[in-house]
């Protein structure tokens, strides 16, 4: 366990050094293959010149590299590997598509996905806004957002077993020491076994992903409420609206760009969602998500490249569109600058 | 000031806004409450109570035997057996106590009770009893009694002892540090500079990598998974190294990381004042020199951003450690460990909750220390860019 922290230890050193010399060696080396003589000014130009096309591609070398061999070959490959067969060896054109169609698990899983997609960033948009207006308004709204913002910090599977402890159920005349089950208890009603409930099952796992993201989107809307022109509120208060119009018809018709951007961020996570459904049910009792499936035919008796690449692809389309939008965003916003 | 301080002259009146904040982060806090607490109790509490109960003491149900009729004393016209009914060594004190199971708090301790055909029962506080009758009593075993026994509150760290030490949540918490540290560090040398190449130097294409980035932002895990998958084991069997390591696992987490740290970076450093750059270009610095003696020293409050973000990604991660590494010991990551302790540890809730506790400690208190840096990072990249 000692020589573990020190080779991690040393790793950190030595990755960092790697590198540092990494950049500074190859800035050294383009100063060589390119000198400035003093006394040849047009050399010295043409060098300046040619070290100022070579350099960008020093700096962003470490990182294409990394992004093309980790994200743009693999996507490319997921492509392929879905036209082939469970070893990725022959080609079966569309067979795995077929597949997806016709197995009632997929559809299972595209369902759950659709009704994930459905509730998660609508309830953690809802409640994020309705949190940041509140907080908002009071002096310790500050202390109220980092205690909402925190499980943000957790990760999923530990989420999971904070939730998998509300959701206890205990069978036969045994206490009941699930805080859910206790409160149904209470009022009368009789404990159940939330996490295999059928259909409803879903609900409790997307409690878990609403309770994580909820202060995420709090935290960018609050920023957002924060940025209102007070003038617009101001000519509200004259004309003669009430607290409720104000929310609906000044603040939140202002905000509508962010609302979009948390909400896209939520859906993006909603689709990858994986750890909390593995962690609490497996897939079991109809519970089964695409991340989840996917991963399982990755494995799956040896895995098959194929039906799992079908899978990927499925969630990679329903990103595409978000992914459109945003490069669309972001190459206006270099266009003004 | 801002709109929310006018609104504030004309909202809702300010106690409920208090009290339902209130609401609401009671509710959030709950959970997490509820995991700490239980995690300080002991195995035979959590089942036998629920841990919101822990502060006030758990009511225990619990059956006992009287003793038995032979050793019943005469006592004028009565019989009567006594002794205590905490005599398997158990202690507590007793609050009520039944006849029939259904009701084990039929009445109270300390008051004689009339339990029918001319028996009566006290049972004290301090478990001593005195079991009278007014004939003798008829032979055979000791009378079955059903107690409401009160345990006082008592929490221990025994749990923590036992997931550190015989559960592996120990190595496991060091693999975690292994796996998070590195690839929280190396990704940020790298992106940084690709992030100045960005910002501050004009190449034919720049337009159409930053495209690349912002796209590969989203870009489901998922897609990549099968092919590295695939690599990885290609070059494990090429050079006869193992296909699960640390290495592979560091880079992985560098290479996903690096899209938002590209971006978070470049959003910062584009926008850093130029003439602070120009003026380092007119004095004959290189962009090399420019970029370690003015950018990275600039940009740190954007480097500590990413960093937070990646170390919670990094460490929090269960799907890139399930596919790039191995689950023995020395390669088990804490989210890894806790999984499959859900599988094998069930209803084992003292132990769950103690490495469940463990697994998070770290992130939170990275949380509250840098909670700044995150929100501006979060900001950064929501707000800005979409």
């Amino acid at each position: 366990m000692i020589s573990q922290i020190v080779s991690a230890v040393g790793v950190v050193i030595a990755g960092v050094f790697v590198c540092a010399l990494y950049y500074w060696l190859s800035d050294k080396i383009l100063q060589i293959v390119f000198p400035v003589p003093v006394d040849n000014v047009r050399a010295a130009s043409v060098n300046l010149n040619r070290r100022a096309m070579v350099r960008p591609w020093l700096f962003l070398g470490p990182a294409l590299l990394l992004l093309v061999v980790y994200l743009v070959y693999p996507v490319v490959a997921t492509f392929f590997l879905s036209f082939y067969d469970r070893s990725g060896g022959n080609f079966v054109g569309l067979a795995n598509y077929r597949w997806a169609i016709q197995d009632a698990q997929f559809r299972q899983s595209i369902f759950n996905n659709i009704l994930w997609l459905a509730v998660v960033p609508a309830a953690c948009t809802f409640f994020g806004l309705v949190i940041a207006v509140l907080t908002d308004r009071i002096w310790w709204g500050n202390l109220a957002k980092s205690l909402i913002f925190m499980p943000m910090a957790i990760s999923f599977v530990g989420a999971s077993v904070i939730w998998k402890f509300i959701y206890e159920y205990r069978g036969g005349s045994e206490t009941q020491i699930g805080l859910l089950n206790a409160i149904v208890q209470a009022i009368g009603g009789s404990p159940q076994v939330w996490i295999s409930l059928p259909f409803w099952n879903n609900f409790f796992l997307m409690a878990i992903l609403i309770w994580i993201q909820t202060g995420f989107a709090m935290v960018i809307l609050s920023a957002a409420l924060r940025g209102i022109p007070e003038e617009t509120i101001e000519a509200a208060v004259i004309d003669g609206a009430n607290g409720w119009q104000i929310f609906w018809k000044i603040m939140v018709p202002q905000i509508w760009g962010t609302i979009a951007v948390v909400w896209t961020t939520i859906t993006i996570l909603v689709l990858k969602v994986f750890d909390i459904v593995l962690t609490m049910t497996n897939g079991q009792w109809n519970t089964m998500v695409l991340a989840n499936l996917m991963f399982d035919w990755m494995f799956r008796g040896g895995g098959d490249s194929g039906r799992s690449a079908v899978i990927a692809l499925v969630i990679m389309a329903a990103v595409t569109p978000i992914m459109i939008w945003n490069i669309r965003q972001a190459n206006k916003e270099m266009g003004g600058h | 000031m801002s709109a929310v301080v006018s609104l504030r002259r004309i909202g809702l009146p300010r106690l409920i806004v208090h009290a339902s904040v209130l609401v609401i982060c009671f509710i959030w806090l709950i959970p997490t409450l509820g995991i700490l607490v239980t995690s300080f109790r002991e195995a035979g509490q959590i089942t036998a109570s629920g841990w919101w109960t822990a502060f006030t003491g758990a009511a225990e149900t619990s059956a006992a035997r009287l003793g038995e009729p032979s050793t019943a004393k005469q006592n004028g016209a009565t019989y009567v057996i006594s002794g205590s009914v905490f005599e398997g060594g158990k202690g507590g004190s007793v609050r009520a106590f039944g006849t029939r199971v259904a009701a084990p708090t039929e009445f109270a301790a300390g008051k004689p009770a009339d339990i029918g055909d001319g028996e009566t029962l006290t049972i004290n506080e301090d478990g001593s009893y005195t079991y009278s009758k007014n004939a003798p009593f008829e032979s055979g075993r000791g009378k079955r009694v059903y107690l409401s026994v009160a345990t006082p509150p008592s929490f221990t760290t025994e749990n923590y002892r036992t997931v550190l030490t015989s559960q592996g949540i120990g190595q496991s918490f060091v693999n975690s540090l292994t796996v998070a540290v590195p690839a929280t560090i190396i990704p940020i040398l790298i992106a940084a500079f690709a992030a100045y190449a960005l910002s501050w130097m004009e190449f034919p294409g720049r337009a159409l990598i930053i495209a690349l980035v912002v796209g590969l932002i989203v870009v489901p895990l998922q897609m990549s998974l099968i092919p590295l998958l695939k690599m990885y084991n290609e070059i494990g069997n090429f050079f006869g190294v193992p296909s699960r390591s640390y290495a592979g696992i560091w880079l992985a987490h560098s290479a996903f990381g690096m899209p938002l740290a590209i971006y978070l970076l470049r959003n910062y450093i584009s926008g850093l004042p130029r003439e602070i750059i120009e003026s380092a270009r007119v004095d004959g610095a290189s962009d090399f020199e420019i970029f370690v003696k003015i950018i990275l020293p600039l940009s740190f409050p954007a480097l500590a951003s990413f960093s937070i973000f990646q170390f919670l990604w990094t460490w929090n991660d269960l799907l890139v450690a399930m596919v790039f590494l191995g689950t023995g010991k020395d390669q088990l990551v804490l989210t890894g460990a806790l999984n499959a302790l859900l599988g094998s540890m069930g209803g084992k809730w003292e132990i769950l909750t103690a490495s469940a506790f463990i697994t998070i400690v770290v992130p939170i208190i990275v949380f509250f220390a840098l909670q700044r840096y995150l929100v501006r990072g979060l900001l950064a990249g929501s707000v800005k860019g979409g």
